[in-house]
C-alpha cells in the first residue's frame, strides 16, 4: 500500500489532513444515526454491547497487536474496573457521593489504570510465554477471589445498582436506553481516538519496536520491561473504561466480567478481526457481538458455529477478517477488481450451497441428538422436516459433498484470477 | 596531552567471564581512547563476540570491570549503557524488518531526541525528530528507500540501514560487529567508506574478519586470542608482531597485503 515516493520530502503536512478525519467524521455519523435504524431496545441493547466490547477488544489489540503480549486474562481490568465503578454507582445512590454518570468511565479507566500498574509491575518483567502464564494465572486468581471476597465482588450474585440516581447532566437521568446508547457511543469515540492516537506517540512506535525486536530497543536505549509496562497500563485504562461502561449498561457485574471464559472470548474477538489493524478488534466485536445476540436468537449451537469461524480464520487467514478486506486493496489501487467479480460470482453459489448443507446437517444432528422425546419435527431454513429421518440428512450430506467438489473445482481458477488482479505490469 | 592523561572512552579492567566451566574471556585489560578507531580480531571462538556484549551490557562479567568514560558500567543493562552515550550493530542483520526503513530510524532517534516514552507528542509531527532521519537516511544512502519495508531491503543495504540505527542516537562511542561479513569485495569497499563517513569524530570499536577492512579503518589493533589480548598496537606494528603471526594472522595478512 505504501507506495514509493508517496511522501515527497519537504512537503508539509497541513495540522488536520482530512483523509486522515474522515473515517473518524464517516463512523460519528453512522453512530449518530444507528439509533433511528434500529430504534428497538433490543436494537440498542445489542449496539451498546457491541460498543462495549470495541472498546475491550481494542485495549486488548494495545497489548496483543501493538506491543506483541498475548494475554490470557485480561477479563481482569475491565472487570474490576466495572466492580469498583458499580461500587461508585452504589456511593452515589446511598451516600450522595456527587459524580455525574458521563464521568464514570473515567474512574473506570483509572482503576484499570492502577490494576494493571501494580499486576504489570511484576508480570510485564518478561515477554512472551512467561508473561502469558503470569496472565492466566492472576486472571484465575482474581476470578477464583470473586467468589470468595463477597464483601466486594457480592459471590454469586454480584454487584447491582441503579445509574439514574446521580445528579442530571443537561437534564438527562440516563434511565432510557436510548441517553446511555449515545453515552457509550461517545466514549467509545473518546477511547478509540485515545487508542487510535496512542499509537502514534514515540511510546507506541516503540511498542512496536520491542514487539517486533526487543532486543534491539534495549540498545537504542528503551527499557522493553518499561515498554511493556506502559503498554499494560495504558490497555488496563482503556479496559476499565469498558469495564464503566458495562456497569452503566447492564447495572451488574458478576463473576463472568472476570473469568477466564471472558478473557478467552476477548482474545477470540480481537483475533477474528485481525491484530494487525488498528481496525481489527472493532470488526471482530461487530461480527462476535451480532453471532452472539442475533445468532443465538436462531440456532443454540451458534458458539459451535464461532469456534469454526474462529479456527478457519486462524488457519487461512491469519490476518483476521480485516486481513481479508486488505487483501483486496492492492487489487484495488491497480483497478483489477474487476478481475475478480467473475470468479467471485462463479463460486458464491457453490460456497453458499456447501455452507448451508453443512449447517443444516449439524442442525439436524443436533436436533436429533437433544431434542425431547416425541418431538421430532424441526425447523430449518423455513422448511419443516422430520430430524429423525435419514432423508434429509442423506440430501443433506449429499449437496455437501456435491457442493464441495464444485467448489474445489473452481478453486485454482479463483486463485489464478487473484494472482493476475495482484499482478503489476512494469511501466518503463 | 601527555601529562594529564585523559580518561579512556573504554577501559575494561581484568575483565572475565565464564559459562559455566568455559572460560571465554580470561583477563583483559585494554584502554580505547576518544575518537580513535579500534579493531579487535582474532580466530573464530576468540571471544570476540563475548567482549562485545560484555561491554554493551548484554552479559555480565565474572569478575572485573568495564568503564565508560571513567564509570564503571558493569552490570548496567544495555538501555543504560545506551543512553551514557554508547550504541552498537549487531554481527546478524538486527533491524525491525516490519517497518519502513524511516522507522527504523526514527526509532534509533526517539530517545536521545528526548521524547523517551512520550505518549503526548504525535511522532509524525516531530519534525525535528522527522529531519533529522532524513539526514541520517542521507548520510548512508537510503533516502530512496524510505517508505519501504526494511525487511525487503537487499543484505547490503540492511546493513547499512543497522549501521544507521547505530548511529542516529548520537552516540560518541560506537560498536560494529563485523560489518561487512557476508559482503562483496565492491560492497565492502563501500562500507569501509561509509563507516569512515558517519563515525568521524567519534570512537569506533570494530570486530571484522576481513583484514583488508581492518587495516584499512582502525588506528590501533588488538588481537584476542582465547580471551585474551595478546598484543595491541598500531596496524604496523600487529602486522609485523611475531607473536601475532604466530597466533592468528600469518595466512590472513599475506592475502590482504
Amino acid at each position: 500500500m505504501s507506495l514509493q515516493g508517496q511522501q515527497s520530502i519537504g512537503t508539509k503536512t497541513p495540522l488536520i489532513p482530512i483523509r486522515k478525519v474522515l473515517p473518524w467524521l464517516i463512523a460519528c455519523g453512522f453512530l449518530l444515526l444507528l439509533p433511528q435504524v434500529f430504534p428497538s431496545g433490543a436494537g440498542l441493547t445489542i449496539m451498546n454491547q457491541m460498543a462495549i466490547t470495541i472498546v475491550f477488544a481494542l485495549a486488548y489489540n494495545m497489548l496483543l497487536g501493538q506491543a506483541g503480549m498475548l494475554s490470557f486474562g485480561h477479563a481482569v481490568y475491565m472487570g474490576l474496573g466495572g466492580f469498583f465503578c458499580m461500587h461508585l454507582l452504589n456511593q452515589v445512590e446511598y451516600n450522595q457521593l456527587y459524580l455525574p454518570l458521563p464521568l464514570l468511565p473515567l474512574f473506570g479507566g483509572l482503576f484499570g489504570l492502577i490494576f494493571a500498574f501494580l499486576i504489570g509491575s511484576f508480570s510485564t518483567r518478561r515477554a512472551g510465554t512467561v508473561f502469558a502464564m503470569i496472565s492466566l494465572g492472576v486472571g484465575e486468581l482474581i476470578a477464583a477471589c470473586s467468589i470468595i471476597i463477597v464483601v466486594f465482588f457480592g459471590g454469586e450474585e454480584g454487584v447491582s445498582g441503579d445509574r439514574t440516581m446521580g445528579p442530571q447532566v443537561f437534564g438527562f437521568d440516563f434511565a432510557s436506553q436510548l441517553e446511555v446508547y449515545y453515552l457509550t457511543a461517545i466514549w467509545l469515540v473518546l477511547a478509540a481516538l485515545g487508542m487510535y492516537l496512542f499509537s502514534r506517540t514515540p511510546m507506541g512506535r516503540i511498542a512496536n519496536a520491542v514487539r517486533d525486536n526487543e532486543e534491539r530497543a534495549e540498545f537504542l536505549g528503551y527499557s522493553q520491561r518499561n515498554v511493556r509496562w506502559i503498554s499494560f497500563c495504558a490497555s488496563g485504562f482503556f479496559c476499565g473504561i469498558a469495564g464503566a461502561l458495562f456497569a452503566i449498561n447492564f447495572e451488574i457485574l458478576t463473576e463472568e466480567n472476570l473469568n477466564l471464559a471472558t478473557s478467552g472470548s476477548i482474545l477470540l474477538i480481537t483475533f477474528l478481526g485481525g491484530v494487525g489493524f488498528f481496525v481489527g478488534p472493532v470488526i471482530g466485536a461487530v461480527v462476535f457481538t451480532l453471532l452472539q445476540t442475533v445468532l443465538s436468537l436462531y440456532t443454540e449451537i451458534w458458539q459451535l458455529y464461532l469456534g469454526i469461524l474462529f479456527v478457519l480464520t486462524v488457519m487461512f487467514f491469519p490476518s483476521g477478517l480485516t486481513g481479508l478486506i486488505a487483501m483486496h486493496f492492492r487489487p484495488w489501487n491497480l483497478s483489477k477488481v474487476g478481475l475478480l467479480i467473475r470468479p467471485y460470482a462463479k463460486i458464491a453459489g457453490p460456497a453458499l450451497v456447501l455452507l448451508f448443507s453443512a449447517i443444516a446437517i449439524m442442525e439436524i444432528l443436533f436436533h436429533a441428538r437433544h431434542s425431547s422425546i416425541g418431538s421430532e419435527e424441526m425447523n430449518l431454513f423455513g422448511m419443516t422436516i422430520n430430524s429423525h429421518s435419514p432423508v434429509p440428512l442423506i440430501i443433506a450430506v449429499g449437496l455437501l459433498l456435491i457442493s464441495f467438489f464444485v467448489v474445489r473445482k473452481l478453486a485454482p481458477g479463483l486463485l489464478d484470477a487473484w494472482q493476475d488482479a495482484n499482478h503489476q505490469e512494469r511501466e518503463t | 596531552m601527555e601529562n594529564n592523561q585523559p580518561t579512556p572512552a573504554i577501559e575494561l579492567r581484568n575483565l572475565h567471564k565464564s559459562f559455566g566451566l568455559a572460560q571465554i574471556i580470561q583477563g583483559v585489560d585494554l584502554a580505547i581512547h576518544k575518537q580513535e578507531r579500534h579493531a579487535i580480531i582474532g580466530p573464530n571462538g576468540a571471544g570476540k563476540s563475548t567482549l562485545f556484549n560484555l561491554i554493551t551490557g548484554k552479559y555480565v562479567p565474572t569478575a572485573g570491570g568495564v568503564f565508560l568514560h571513567g564509570e564503571n558500567v558493569s552490570g548496567m543493562k544495555p538501555y543504560q549503557i545506551n543512553r551514557m552515550g554508547l550504541s552498537r550493530s549487531f554481527q546478524i542483520t538486527n533491524i525491525f524488518a516490519k517497518m519502513t526503513v524511516f522507522e527504523n530510524i526514527r526509532c534509533g532517534l526517539l530517545w536521545s531526541m528526548g521524547y523517551k516514552y512520550s505518549f503526548w507528542h504525535l511522532v509524525n509531527r516531530q519534525r525535528n525528530v522527522t529531519d533529522r532521519a532524513e539526514e541520517i537516511l542521507q548520510q548512508i544512502n537510503l533516502l530512496e528507500r524510505r517508505d519501504e519495508l526494511a525487511g525487503v531491503l537487499t543484505y547490503a543495504e540492511q546493513r547499512a540501514l543497522e549501521i544507521g540505527i547505530a548511529i542516529a542516537g548520537g552516540a560518541d562511542i560506537v560498536m560494529l560487529d563485523e560489518p561487512t561479513a557476508g559482503m562483496s569485495a565492491s560492497e565492502t569497499s563501500y562500507m569501509v567508506d561509509l563507516i569512515r563517513k558517519v563515525t568521524e569524530d567519534k570512537t569506533l570499536i570494530i570486530v571484522e574478519h576481513d583484514m583488508g577492512v581492518v587495516f584499512d579503518l582502525a588506528d590501533r589493533i588488538s588481537v584476542l586470542v582465547y580471551g585474551e589480548i595478546i598484543a595491541t598496537d598500531e596496524p604496523q606494528n600487529v602486522r609485523e608482531s611475531a607473536a601475532v603471526q604466530e597466533a592468528y594472522l600469518g595466512t590472513a595478512v599475506e592475502e590482504a597485503g
